[in-house]
């Protein structure tokens, strides 16, 4: 701080320190203190705010348990809150998300870390970056094309005859998924091949002349390496996915909710902007805990993410 | 049988990109498509009413300027912000930084629907009705640290030495900032600029819960998509992904003249 003061005078740097002083407060740090004081308060007329009945209480947070459904847990028939089972729903299939955009992105990562021909690198990151530029409504719209009933997917297994009637994609949570998948892949992408590429091809070339067969090349050396960028691929995934309010609703099919639309239902359809807070709090906190206990378990820290 | 597999991997690289671009493609073909339905199939003749169509529509042209004004705002804050914050970052050390950085970090992930959310309440007790300049500030809250993670890696390559030159030639601070820090900085401003304004042009979930009643394209085309849909959207999203592939492009071949510049430089 110091050396700032003597570099670019008192004025440019307390000028500086204001300007990230009004981000972090007045952006960041007080509208959640707000979000969260909100959250304890009772939905009232405007004339009743500020009266007697106006006071703190657990009423929005104890509302995810209201209403409840019957499904089966591992076959055993058990009644489950609606909203709580939307929530846990969110974090089954953010997670799936994030399984399977590993799995299809670890070898693109891989060969163009490793195996591609460095000249031909720029075109390749370059048609990767033209889906990421376009924007993720219009991701998510162009699956509710292909997926249609009628759509053209339909049409092309029926015309080589992989199947003899269409099949309906746009259920449960299929379509969402797939949307998913999708829309944020090249969020793990990038993270995965900045931490491969840092790998010394050499350790690698070792591995093989010593006769490793190339599954333990990449269970002990390839993959213990990239570790943090698998680590900070999958949060965002994670992140994203549940956090996701675009593909659910546009991909989402009558039987699916995820929990950022029960949020938006209590905000725009209800008006109760301190249950809608309550929801949210509980969606930035779990999600936060639950990636701080899988972080916890795979020994990284948020420090090897921020590379 | 290792060629095998570097055959393999090749083919698993084309269908990536093809699954990549695929979905594009299809959007892009069914804007040109005589159908009242957004599809390829079946294929009822090829127009341009579409382009027409969309061209008279009052409300697209509305979300349209309402996007680029946010954008841009949110291009302007987020790079004075996220500028401002790396070099500050940069010059603490210790149990202070990774707790600041942590905050600044921690933005890019909370969800969107969440930061829509507290903006809109916390300005709402301060008096401060929702509307894009809510839309504005909600998207500068996370898009600061993207700029400020890219200020701050060019600020790694920068030296320090130059700054101490120059004022001990008697340059003002005002001078050390403007003439010496800032030009080091500027690729990792303009990036962070053109980061900002894409950023801000793909947010929904910030804007749904602040923007009041005024539109943007991203809410415009969710609620079309919503309810009832023409082939309008495919025209915009032709629009869209036409000037995307032109950047590349451009993009691209600026690259090749500088690789081909400094390659002919490393002969001579």
């Amino acid at each position: 701080m110091q050396d700032l003061i003597r570099r670019y005078g008192l004025g440019l740097t307390g000028l500086m320190c204001l300007i990230v002083a009004f981000w972090l407060l007045m952006l960041v740090i007080i509208p959640n203190i707000t979000l969260f004081e909100s959250s304890f308060r009772p939905y009232l007329p405007v004339t009743e705010i500020g009266g007697p009945r106006d006071t703190y209480s657990f009423d929005n947070y104890l509302k995810v348990f209201d209403g409840s459904i019957e499904t089966t847990f591992l076959g055993i028939p058990i009644t489950v809150p609606v909203h709580v089972m939307t929530f846990f729903l969110t974090i089954w299939y953010s997670v799936v998300v994030t399984v399977i955009c590993f799995a299809l992105a670890y070898p693109i990562a891989y060969y163009m870390a490793k195996i591609v021909n460095p000249r031909s690198l720029p075109t390749i990151l370059l048609l990767l970056f033209v889906p990421l530029w376009v924007s993720e409504v219009l991701r998510a719209f162009a699956w509710w094309i292909i997926l249609a009933f009628k759509g053209p997917l339909n049409s092309l297994l029926l015309f080589i005859g992989a199947i003899d009637k269409p099949v309906r994609w746009i259920t449960d949570y299929d379509a969402v998924m797939i949307g998913l998948v999708y829309t944020y892949i090249l969020f793990m992408l990038f993270p995965l091949y900045n931490a491969i590429s840092s790998l010394d091809t050499n350790q690698i070339e070792a591995a093989e002349d010593l006769g490793a067969p190339w599954w333990k090349i990449h269970w002990r050396i390839v993959l213990p390496h990239a570790k943090p960028g698998v680590a900070s691929g999958s949060v965002m995934v994670f992140m994203l996915s549940a956090g996701s309010l675009l593909v659910p609703s546009i991909l989402g099919s009558t039987t699916s909710q995820w929990f950022t639309q029960t949020i938006q239902q209590w905000m725009n359809d209800a008006l109760d902007w301190n249950t809608a807070s309550a929801y949210a709090f509980l969606l930035l906190f779990l999600c936060t805990l639950f990636v701080s206990v899988v972080m916890w378990i795979f020994r990284v820290k948020l420090s090897d993410i921020a590379k | 049988m290792h060629k095998l597999r570097q055959n393999l991997a090749h083919l698993y690289m084309a269908a990536f990109l093809i699954y990549l671009l695929i979905p594009l493609a299809v959007m892009a073909g069914a804007a040109f498509n005589d159908s009242r339905l957004p599809s390829i199939v079946p294929w009822k003749g090829t127009t341009g009413r579409w382009f027409v169509e969309l061209a008279a529509d009052e409300r697209m042209w509305v979300a349209f300027r309402n996007t680029i004004l946010v954008a841009l705002a949110v291009a302007v804050l987020a790079v004075i912000v996220g500028t401002a914050a790396a070099i500050l970052i940069n010059s603490i050390s210790g149990r202070m930084r990774s707790v600041i950085y942590g905050l600044m970090i921690s933005t890019i992930l909370i969800p969107g629907a969440v930061i829509g959310i507290s903006t809109l309440l916390m300005w709402n007790k301060l008096g401060v009705p929702p509307g894009l300049h809510l839309s504005v500030l909600g998207q500068v809250s996370y898009i600061a640290a993207m700029v400020m993670l890219l200020v701050l890696a060019r600020l790694q390559s920068f030296d320090a030495a130059l700054e101490e030159a120059a004022l001990d030639l008697g340059a003002s601070h005002a001078q050390v900032m403007r003439r010496i820090l800032l030009p080091h900085l500027y690729p990792a401003i303009g990036a962070g600029a053109a980061v900002a304004f894409f950023q801000s042009i793909e947010n929904f979930n910030v804007t749904q819960f602040t923007r009041g009643g005024a539109d943007t394209l991203t809410v415009y085309v969710f609620s079309k998509v919503r309810a009832g849909i023409t082939p309008t959207i495919n025209a915009l999203a032709v629009i869209m992904i036409g000037i995307t592939i032109v950047a590349a492009i451009l993009y691209e071949v600026r690259r090749r003249r500088i690789e081909r510049l400094m390659a002919r430089g490393a002969e001579e």
